[in-house]
């Protein structure tokens, strides 16, 4: 998967995080992920298509979950509160907003799909063109991971090409 | 979270009324805790485009804060109803998803505005007091809009 891909989800997340959580992010490491992703703790996936296609997975240890929205909510918010969740996925919604503003101002189009939560222990096992990159933000709320696999669309790209020539 | 100056609206003084539309409960309740830093009120929250059109017509609030992706109907089009029927709604786009198709299909159904998650209170208050213009007041202010 091309750098060129990968860094607006870095800069969205960094952005995302330092200012709703009020504290400095850093990245933990970056890896790439050869075999099916495994679910960590509370995890919200998000998909896209169009030029660009693929899943954005934003994933929180259930205690760093816990801390987290306890501090957006400004409250202590019990595990079992939907809240936890809620804020997951908003948060990976967020950052992928701001990635792909950032990937549409290079002129890549897509449609980006509401969060889901992400239930199962295990997802799809990446494949040669769809490479899955695993980064983890270091907060002081915990570690947050992000699970990024993309792919370009190139029969999308060669139509659209084709079409801007007639 | 920072307090602000309220905005009130001109014509009565009294605490400037908000629609809430986004599918994320997350992001009502921050949107909502925001507002009332403004001094304002939530009139009413809704979770989709549907729901937010009967919402509108069941409270006539001052302001909607409307997200673009949701179910059932989308914020766009949902906006686009609301100010066919309603051509005085002052209705303000908020998403994460910032590019400038979004932008302009918005402003031209009808929405006066776009803001950009995650919100910034600060850059949310001024575009409340710029879409109010003369209908609101800074409480404190000598006289007339903001």
């Amino acid at each position: 998967m091309k750098m060129e891909l990968i860094q607006p989800f870095i800069n969205a997340a960094d952005a995302v995080l330092a200012q709703g959580l009020q504290c400095p992010t850093s990245i933990g490491y970056l890896s790439m992920e050869e075999e099916a992703y495994r679910r960590k703790g509370v995890a919200a996936e998000i998909s896209l298509t169009g030029d660009i296609e693929g899943r954005i997975i934003l994933d929180l240890a259930p205690q760093t979950a816990v801390r987290v929205a306890s501090y957006y909510a400004g409250a202590e918010v019990p595990e079992t509160d939907d809240l936890v969740r809620e804020t997951v996925c908003e948060l990976a919604n967020q950052i992928t907003g701001n990635a792909v503003t950032a990937l549409n101002d290079q002129g890549f189009h897509f449609r980006v799909h509401p969060p889901v939560l992400h239930t199962s222990d295990h997802g799809s096992k990446t494949s040669e063109d769809t490479e899955a990159l695993v980064m983890c933000f270091e907060t002081e709320h915990g570690s947050l991971f992000m699970d990024v696999a993309l792919r370009y669309n190139r029969r999308r790209r060669t139509e659209r090409a084709a079409a801007a020539r007639f | 979270m920072e307090q602000f100056v309220a905005v009130k609206r001109s014509k009565d003084g009294q605490p400037v009324r908000y629609l809430i539309v986004d599918d994320s409960v997350f992001a009502r309740k921050n949107l909502a805790r925001m507002v009332e830093t403004f001094g304002g009120n939530v009139a009413s929250e809704a979770a989709d485009g549907l729901t937010a059109i009967a919402e509108y017509e069941r409270t006539h609030p001052d302001i909607v804060l409307m997200d673009i992706t949701m179910p059932q109907m989308e914020g766009i089009e949902a906006a686009e109803k609301i100010v066919r029927a309603h051509p005085q709604a002052r209705i303000v786009m908020v998403s994460s998803v910032g590019y400038q198709e979004n932008i302009v299909a918005a402003l031209q159904r009808g929405a006066r505005h776009f803001v950009q998650k995650p919100v910034k209170p600060e850059v949310l208050y001024e575009v409340i007091k710029y879409v109010l213009g003369e209908d609101g007041v800074v409480a404190g202010a000598a006289s007339g809009g903001v």
